[in-house]
């Protein structure tokens, strides 16, 4: 009862933010709504168990990802388009369909089981144990792609002033 | 005790949502945003599959995703601060040419 009671009350919170952010017209409203979307989230990953993806949920995205978001946004104000009217007519019911055809499916025709509170604890010394001994390549390859994301945005958010100078200096 | 597919159904509703966010916002950093939360929707059904299997493997895909969702951040955040020097626009409407 009391992991239905904390279910419901932080996917409402979740579903809430996130129907916000798609009907507030200024970004740093969407971005806040996010992070209230994130937070539950993680208490959502906490109720499975999942406390290592519920604390680096809150650190990564609500803390690093967020921020870089809200950073940007100083751009000022910008002129409101209406966008393309197919997105509306089409987009949005087959989005709407798809959504109702899948909750249906989950919902009436799938057996998933239940669920205690904690269903599978993942301590971060399980987690790890798994990470550096079956997940050791795939680790080892996110850590090539974070250092090839990282010099590319520096490359590219870099002033193209700056660079001259480097190149002159160089 | 809770029902997994109602772990699944909020995620599905979560995916919609930035599906949704996808097609109607013309700002590319709402854009962004959805991209994240549609993120996030996978995630919570990665986490809600690992405990209906029992296996950890799920919950060490949440933590790849996570990895990769950072540098596509990073990455894709100084592609808009990139195009937003060279047209002063964020508007995704506005950026409509590859050549200025």
């Amino acid at each position: 009862m009391l992991h239905l009671i904390l279910f419901s009350v932080f996917g409402l919170v979740c579903v809430a933010g996130a129907v916000n952010l798609l009907l507030q017209r200024h970004p740093i409203n969407s971005a806040l709504s996010l992070v209230v979307v994130m937070g539950s989230l993680a208490v959502e990953f906490l109720l499975l168990g999942a406390e290592f993806v519920a604390a680096i949920q809150v650190i990564v995205y609500a803390g690093a990802v967020m921020v870089l978001l809200i950073m940007l946004l100083n751009a000022g104000v910008e002129e409101q388009t209406s966008g393309s009217r197919v997105a509306w007519l089409l987009g949005i019911p087959a989005v709407l369909a798809g959504m109702v055809i899948v909750c249906w499916a989950l919902l009436e025709r799938s057996d998933a089981g239940r669920a205690a509170i904690g269903a599978l604890p993942g301590h971060p010394a399980d987690i790890a144990q798994l990470l550096f001994h079956q997940f050791l390549l795939p680790f080892e390859v996110t850590s090539i792609l974070v250092l090839i994301a990282i010099m590319g945005a520096v490359v590219l958010a870099a002033r193209p002033e700056s660079v001259e100078r480097t190149k002159k200096e160089g | 005790m809770v029902p997994l597919s109602y772990y699944l159904v909020l995620s599905g509703i979560l995916f919609a949502c930035g599906v949704t966010g996808f097609l109607i916002k013309r700002n590319i950093i709402t854009i962004f945003m959805s991209i994240e939360l549609m993120l996030n929707g996978v995630n919570l059904s990665f986490v809600a599959f690992a405990a209906r299997w029992q296996q950890l493997s799920g919950q060490v895909f949440v933590f790849f995703v996570m990895v990769v969702a950072a540098a596509e951040a990073a990455v894709g955040l100084a592609i808009i601060i990139a195009v937003f020097r060279t047209r002063e626009t964020l508007n995704v409407d506005q950026v409509n040419l590859l050549k200025l």
